[in-house]
């Protein structure tokens, strides 16, 4: 970037920071759930808070726990995971020319690459804005989303049999939530349903956890068949 | 069960590193980007699918499905989060109690 970088004033980078913890706040406030969904799922309090540190992306969180829940081999929890992982690499293809980290910096901030430090950081005006609300979110959401796993994870242990409490209705809840947003668009809604029904039509007949991977085929199909454009002369 | 965590922990930082680090080009092909687009979608909706309606190998009708019920009404009135989750849960409680 050639052109001269306006510093933000010191107004817009308080107001900055005070949104970032806003938003650490309501997102953190998610992480209650999920503690209490992970132990409901047979999760110890340890690996629920190492889940909350180390992978830190909710979504895939929640996945994790949820294929777990299901009676599935944690394995395929994990690629579950790593499928809806994928999400991030994209924020970072947008992320990485606005932010221009590199080496330590960059090891640093991947960690903090999330759907919220994400939003908060891509319609600043100047880099420096834009680094410190990445920053600035990807901190305070980090920090409070651990703490509230925590407190999760701690009461929901204490509560005993989570289906007393209706935990195990909570994670459906918790996943339904996330996907609400997306299902405003006609498509998503169609992918939705199809993968409700290839996952439905395996269960009786395949592992547990392996429902879900296969669903995983409906995205693929779809994008791959959506992807293609009729062209002059272009078969198929 | 720590295998699985921490190969996923692993997994989803260095698909963040990838992101930051890998030239764009390569991962912006239109199809990529439109799999991945999708595929939380799909990912989301069969475990909320599975989650509520299986148990082990067989396909069930529960107090799971009037929470997710709930969760549907809460939705519409866009209730929170926290409001979504664990009033689905409650409801699941509750009719557990009276059934």
């Amino acid at each position: 970037m050639s052109e001269e970088q306006v510093a933000p004033t010191a107004e817009s980078r308080r107001a900055i920071v005070r949104d970032s913890l806003a938003v650490g706040l309501a997102t953190g406030a998610y992480g209650v759930s999920f503690g209490a969904v992970s132990v409901a799922a047979g999760l110890s309090v340890l690996q629920t808070c190492a889940l909350s540190l180390l992978m830190f992306t909710g979504a895939s969180q929640f996945a994790l726990v949820g294929v777990v829940a299901a009676g599935g081999a944690p394995l395929s929890g994990t690629v579950t995971a790593l499928l809806l992982g994928t999400r991030n690499t994209l924020y970072g293809l947008r992320m990485a020319p606005l932010l221009q980290l590199n080496g330590v910096r960059r090891v640093a901030a991947a960690h903090l690459l999330i759907d919220e430090s994400t939003a908060m950081s891509v319609n600043r005006q100047t880099r420096s804005e834009a680094r410190l609300g990445f920053v600035a979110t990807g901190l305070s959401v980090l920090v409070l989303w651990n703490a509230a796993t925590l407190a999760g994870a701690v009461a929901g242990n204490a509560l005993g049999d989570p289906r007393r409490y209706g935990l195990d209705a909570a994670v459906g809840g918790a996943f339904l939530a996330l996907l609400w947003p997306r299902l405003q668009d006609r498509r998503n809604r169609v992918v939705g349903v199809l993968a409700v029904a290839v996952a439905l039509g395996m269960v009786p007949v395949t592992a547990a956890g392996v429902p879900v991977l296969a669903a995983a085929g409906v995205a693929l199909l779809a994008g791959v068949l959506l992807s293609r454009r009729p062209s002059p002369g272009g078969g198929g | 069960m720590w295998t699985a965590i921490l190969l996923g922990c692993a997994g989803c930082y260095l698909l963040k590193l990838a992101g930051l680090s890998v030239p764009s080009r390569v991962l912006e092909r239109p199809v990529v980007a439109r799999i991945a687009d999708l595929m939380p979608v799909a990912l989301l909706s069969a475990l909320v699918g599975v989650q509520v309606l299986s148990a082990g190998q067989a396909l069930v009708l529960d107090a799971r499905a009037a929470g997710l019920g709930f969760a549907v009404v809460a939705l519409l009135l866009r209730a929170p989060f926290l409001v979504v989750v664990f009033g689905a849960a409650l409801t699941a409680a509750l009719l557990r109690l009276v059934v």
